[in-house]
């Protein structure tokens, strides 16, 4: 059975609720769905943001989250998964990613969302550029993303593959 | 073959892509990048640190070592900081 699966990379806002529906709507099967928001934040520290701006290597970005979607599907049994990543202007207060992942039960819900977002992070290539006192500046990667993401490795694995 | 940068390797650049004729006995990425600094210093600017810098070939990441050759198009791009 194929496992209902929606990547979108856009520049619009999206619906996490409508979304959510969309994969639930009509089943008796779901008995979990764990919905994940990244919103962009109005500070950092004392430092106050006006806007993100992010880029996308369009292309690599869908193929980059179908590649773990897939691998999601292959590990827990999900019915069904959602990843809508947007991409340009964003501004404090508005969203940025969202995951929905729906399972009969909550742990493969929970671990799927949560490792499509480590992923996401490390892997998929789009790139944060801060906004602050009139001044860009390239967001740098997080060791701690890193990490989060390793976890998800299988023994051996290439970082790489 | 297609090159393409990203995010600041694009900025330091400063274009988005181009299309390159690549001289003899450029066998991996690493000996890409190689390359590419010795073009000027924008180049020399981007790959400054080069352990930083991502690859991917025909929209799939890949290593320092891997082979170049059957490319169509190379990318290169700073450590990945969406989500």
């Amino acid at each position: 059975m194929t496992v209902p699966a929606t990547v979108r990379i856009q520049r619009e806002p999206f619906d996490v609720a409508a979304e959510t529906k969309t994969l639930t709507r009509g089943r008796t099967d779901a008995g979990a769905v764990v919905t994940f928001t990244g919103i962009c934040r109005g500070a950092e520290g004392d430092e106050s943001i006006a806007a993100l701006t992010l880029e996308h290597y369009p292309g690599m970005a869908e193929a980059e989250i179908e590649r773990h979607v897939a691998e999601a599907t292959q590990r827990w049994p999900l019915l069904g998964v959602t990843v809508i990543h947007r991409y340009g202007r964003i501004v404090p207060g508005e969203d940025i990613v969202m995951v929905v992942t729906v399972s009969s039960h909550r742990e493969a819900a929970f671990a799927a969302a949560e490792f499509l977002m480590d992923y996401l992070k490390t892997r998929a290539p789009f790139w944060k550029q801060v906004e602050k006192a009139g001044e860009k500046t390239w967001v740098d990667a997080k060791a701690t993303d890193d990490a989060a993401a390793e976890r998800w490795a299988a023994p051996g694995r290439d970082a790489a593959e | 073959m297609k090159l393409r940068y990203f995010a600041w390797v694009r900025e330091r650049i400063g274009k988005p892509e181009e299309d390159v004729e690549l001289p003899a006995g450029i066998a991996t990425v690493a000996e890409l990048i190689t390359w590419l600094s010795s073009r000027g210093e924008e180049y020399a600017y981007a790959f400054e640190n080069p352990k930083v810098i991502r690859a991917a070939i025909d929209r799939t990441h890949v290593r320092p070592n891997t082979a170049i050759k059957g490319a169509g198009e190379i990318a290169f791009f700073p450590p990945m900081t969406g989500g």
